[in-house]
């Protein structure tokens, strides 16, 4: 009888390990191992641990290949694995009760995946599964046939523009960079991923090292660099473990190294982690950090492609910029560019968190509405909810109000409205959500990152936190709202840098949609969406009550009395708001003001 | 050569000149707090913000070098409420204490305070507070007045080559720390002391000797070494309340713990300040003539007793070059030996 090819992939991103990947992965080798099953589907069956392919709500995510006939299980737990071999593996028929559901493949459908293509298809530990999928060869054709100048032209005709947050286009970024004549060049991959919610780049290194590799490779390539540097946060354990292996195997295979590809040029890579501080993503800071100092960033010019890493120029890409590059010299400069809008070509990555139903990464092409996004690949808002805003690029980025879902998300469109595409983070927020508080969030967490050397960043961003403070415990006057637009336009003109100079501009945004919810804050005293803890006022609606002092029974401060049967009583002075006897009131006594 | 006009004013420079160096050329003044004219460019306090036109938005003219055709305001009403509202934010963060702060009167914060008419503040809010102080016997750092300039940090670094001082810690709690925050231990030349702009790192020794009234300055140079290092010594009533040194010297204004903060022994009273001949096993003063003939003459007699090659000669770092000259002919062609050395090298 005529084998099958069988291929099982087990995704093993951080989110899938974290669900039990390795111990399904086991299973399923201990399984095909034992009892003389492997003799039956004999070499042709295959166990792979594959990288995120972005829906990590639904882990342990495994795919099972028959052939071309592929079929996707998800929150797949070891027990369950002898049931999946015997009847799938074996017998070609699917467990169906436990495969993945309609919402898995809408979340997919409308996603172009150029650089996740080959995560969760591809092992990211095995060179080979790399070279298979026709890894290395953009670079080996690069560093055979190629001028660097070709390549240049290359990547201005794809369009790329920088995915670390400012989207300056790649091809000029080299060009500046080649034009600079000097021995020492460097090119460093900034993977320090410093905004909260954001897992794009981890997702990409984690999922395929080597795209990030040869990314690096073209572009030393093209600039004449000898010497990469990868700079990625010491809190990716798995990242770096991946790349540093993936850099060994590209070293043992001459990709890296000396005289590549048979050329008379060299370059090797270097991995160099960070403390997890978000200014070190700021290019200079980086290079600060790189080169043993404190991570600070300096004025600008001289820019990092004439003064760079030890003064000498260097280029600084994002992990995503990099990982594009292998396909779009793979598959043409047109290619890459019939995605997208005029001015952002291409596809983007986007971490969807928030009240979403489904969470996880996704890869849209530039130019999808929002709409698009969440709906029909994010499958709509949680619990059927209502969608009040999107909040777009982290700390750096801005809020786009429910009723702008029609807006196209590229650089243009998304700075039009007062937010930025930024590096990818996309938080969903719905009814239940407090705008001021949001921003009182990233204000905190800007100012608690400010590297301290500026005035109006490290005092200034202090200020506006107090103030946002003031107002979501009640204490807001009403002209704190003049004072934070005074405030925060000051800031954003002097200071130094992109952290300061950004920073205001979650508070901006969220006073320029959602300007009542501040007044109701600062003139009734009350958070609409009832976040606010100051601002919340817990009584029992006496009618309703039924005595039965479940409520009394679970405050934490002792703030209920009352006697069996009878209403009980709330002492606003001593309820710390904790909302325990909201949550456990089984008779909806309790309110919520 | 680069052709740029400030407030309208032309002038030509040199490509690696920043906009402050080429306004100060024109003897246009522009605030600073964080610069320093020897010491690499920070641009933190952010005061020295300009106007280029062409530019989205202001510069600060310490660190931005100039550009053929740049053309630069310095004032505007809207560059002077950016720098008001700095100088808010920087005091918001800073204790109100010039009536007893040492610095009063030679503070460069207050002085902006008071060119601006900071009274009132916007801004207030927390402020850094920091109990602990530092117990070495020199420098008094009071990180509360601190407004983090980087100005000592450099000096450390890039004049003393030292490194006893740098940031720590993030944000608003950012501050200068010494290393694991221990008391200061380091050379004490006092060259942050001599730099910062702020009350913040103060001599101890000159701790409430009085403020700037009344005291006379009187330059002369340092007596420690050859090197003689042009020295100001602040006097009230005869008494040398502290040392500093002008940064248009040709030391550039710098000195090490010696020259800065070893000038008490001007006052000591166990100062010798005529010589001493032992007679009877007991010290007793006497003329200049009588001490050198008495030292001459015992030479002599130990040479003609015991032969030259038994006398010595050690000279002294605070000697000149030509004074040690000199010494090492007495010693070699006057007394006839070559035993002569000196304290430097060792
Ligand atoms: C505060 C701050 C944090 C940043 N963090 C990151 C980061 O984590 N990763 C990143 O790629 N770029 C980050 N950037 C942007 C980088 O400075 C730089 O523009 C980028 O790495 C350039 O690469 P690209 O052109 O490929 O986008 C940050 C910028 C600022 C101002
Ligand atoms: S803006 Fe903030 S992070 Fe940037 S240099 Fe200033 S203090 Fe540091
Ligand atoms: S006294 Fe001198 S060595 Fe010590 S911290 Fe200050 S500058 Fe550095
Ligand atoms: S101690 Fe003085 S010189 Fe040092 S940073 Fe603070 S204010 Fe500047
Ligand atoms: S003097 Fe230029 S920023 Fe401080």
């Amino acid at each position: 009888m005529q084998k099958n090819n069988i291929e099982i992939r087990v995704c093993m991103g951080t989110g899938g390990i974290a669900s039990g990947g390795a111990e399904v992965l086991d299973a399923f080798r201990r399984e095909i191992e034992s009892s003389g099953i492997r003799a039956s589907v004999r070499e042709n069956c295959s166990t792979h641990r594959v990288g995120c392919r972005g829906l990590c709500a639904k882990d342990v995510l495994v795919d099972v290949a028959i052939d071309d006939e592929k079929v996707t299980y998800q929150y797949i737990k070891p027990d369950m694995v002898s049931r999946i071999v015997k009847e799938h593996v074996l017998e070609n028929t699917p467990v169906t009760e436990w495969t993945v559901g309609e919402e898995y493949h809408n979340f997919h459908k409308k996603q172009v995946k150029v650089v996740l293509s080959d995560c969760g298809r591809l092992d990211p530990e095995s060179i080979d599964d790399y070279i298979a999928a026709d890894g290395y060869e953009a670079a080996r054709n690069v560093f055979t046939s190629w001028t660097p100048e070709q390549v240049i032209a290359e990547m201005k005709a794809s369009g790329l523009r920088g995915r670390g947050g400012a989207g300056f286009p790649t091809g000029t970024k080299w060009e500046l960079a080649r034009a600079n004549v000097n021995d020492d060049k460097y090119i460093v991959c900034n993977a320090d991923e410093g905004d909260p919610g954001a897992f794009m780049d981890r997702a990409v290194i984690e999922g395929n090292p080597h795209s990030v590799i040869e990314g690096m490779l073209i572009g030393a390539f093209a600039i004449g660099s000898k010497k990469g540097y990868v700079y990625i946060r010491a809190e990716y354990p798995l990242a770096v473990d991946r790349l540093r292996l993936a850099i060994r195997e590209a070293t043992e295979r001459g990709f890296l190294g000396k005289k590549i590809f048979g050329s008379e040029l060299d370059f090797e890579i270097a991995v160099k982690l960070g403390a997890g501080a978000f200014v070190c993503g700021e290019e200079t800071a980086l290079i600060a950090s790189i080169e043993g100092q404190r991570g600070m960033p300096r004025s600008k010019p001289p820019f990092p492609v004439n003064k760079g890493l030890w003064q000498k120029p260097t280029v600084i890409n994002n992990v995503e910029t990099l990982a594009n590059i292998p396909y779009i010299m793979r598959k043409g400069a047109t290619w890459f560019a019939s995605y997208g809008t005029e001015k952002s070509k291409g596809t983007k990555v986007f971490a969807l968190t928030g009240k979403i139903m489904n969470t996880g990464l996704i890869e849209v092409p530039m130019g999808i509405t929002l709409q698009e996004i969440i709906y029909d690949i994010g499958g709509g808002i949680e619990g059927g909810k209502k969608l009040k805003a999107v909040q777009t690029g982290g700390p750096s980025g801005g809020c786009i109000p429910a009723d702008m879902l029609d807006l196209n998300v590229d650089y243009e469109s998304l700075a039009k409205v007062g937010s930025i595409v930024g590096s990818g983070g996309m938080i969903v927020l719905n009814e239940d959500d407090c705008m001021v508080n949001m921003a009182k969030y990233f204000i905190q967490f800007t100012q608690e990152e400010s590297c301290g050397k500026c005035v109006p960043c490290r005092v200034g961003t202090k200020r506006l936190l107090e103030i946002m403070e003031r107002v979501t415990t009640g204490q807001g006057k009403e002209s704190d709202l003049e004072l934070l637009e005074a405030l925060s336009a000051s800031i954003k003109v002097t200071s130094l840098c992109g952290l300061g100079q950004t920073a205001p501009n979650p508070v901006l945004s969220t006073l320029k949609y959602f300007r009542e919810e501040f007044e109701a804050h600062i003139r009734d005293k009350k958070c609409p969406a009832k976040v606010c803890k100051e601002l919340i006022i817990y009584s029992v609606i006496e009618d309703a009550c039924k005595g039965c002092g479940a409520c009394l029974r679970a405050c934490p401060a002792g703030a209920i009395t009352g006697e069996k049967k009878k209403p009980h009583r709330i002492d606003p002075e001593i309820c710390i708001r904790c909302g325990a006897c909201f949550d456990v009131c089984k008779f909806k006594s309790v309110g919520r003001d | 050569m680069v052709k740029i006009t400030i407030d309208g004013r032309p002038i030509e420079v040199t490509e690696s000149t920043t906009i402050l160096q080429a306004a100060k050329l024109l003897n246009i003044s522009i605030p600073t707090l964080c610069h320093h004219p020897k010491l690499t460019p920070f641009g933190g306090c952010r005061l020295c913000i300009v106007e280029v036109k062409g530019m989205p938005k202001p510069v600060t003219a310490c660190t931005t070098t100039v550009s053929n055709g740049m053309e630069v305001t310095t004032y505007s009403p809207y560059l002077e409420e950016l720098r008001k509202t700095v100088l808010e934010l920087i005091l918001s963060d800073h204790p109100n204490d010039c009536m007893v702060c040492e610095q009063a009167g030679s503070c460069k914060l207050q002085d902006l305070a008071y060119d601006y008419g900071i009274r009132e503040n916007r801004y207030e809010g927390e402020r850094r507070i920091y109990p602990n102080r530092d117990g070495n016997p020199f420098i008094e750092r009071d990180l509360e007045k601190c407004i983090l300039c980087g100005r000592c940090v450099k000096v450390c670094d890039e004049v003393q080559g030292v490194e006893a001082i740098d940031f720590g810690y993030r944000g608003f709690r950012s501050k200068i720390c010494t290393n694991y925050e221990e008391d200061l231990e380091c050379e004490f030349c006092g060259q942050c002391v001599s730099v910062c702009p702020t009350g913040a790192l103060t001599g101890k020794q000159w701790k409430k000797k009085g403020r700037k009234g009344g005291q006379v300055e009187v330059e002369t140079t340092c007596p420690y070494c050859g090197t003689g290092c042009n020295i100001t010594a602040h006097v009230k009533e005869n008494e040398i309340l502290k040392i500093t040194s002008k940064e248009q010297t040709w030391n550039e204004g710098w000195l090490c713990v010696k020259g800065r903060f070893g000038y008490r022994f001007v006052q000591s009273p166990e100062r010798l300040k005529r010589p001493l001949i032992k007679r009877n096993g007991k010290f007793e003063e006497a003329s200049w003539d009588e001490a050198l003939d008495h030292v001459a003459r015992r030479l002599s007699e130990i040479k003609e007793k015991h032969g030259a090659d038994s006398i010595g000669g050690l000279s002294s770092a605070r000697c000149t070059n030509e004074e040690n000259y000199a010494f090492q002919k007495l010693i070699r062609a006057g007394i006839g030996t070559n035993n002569v050395d000196h304290c430097a090298r060792l």
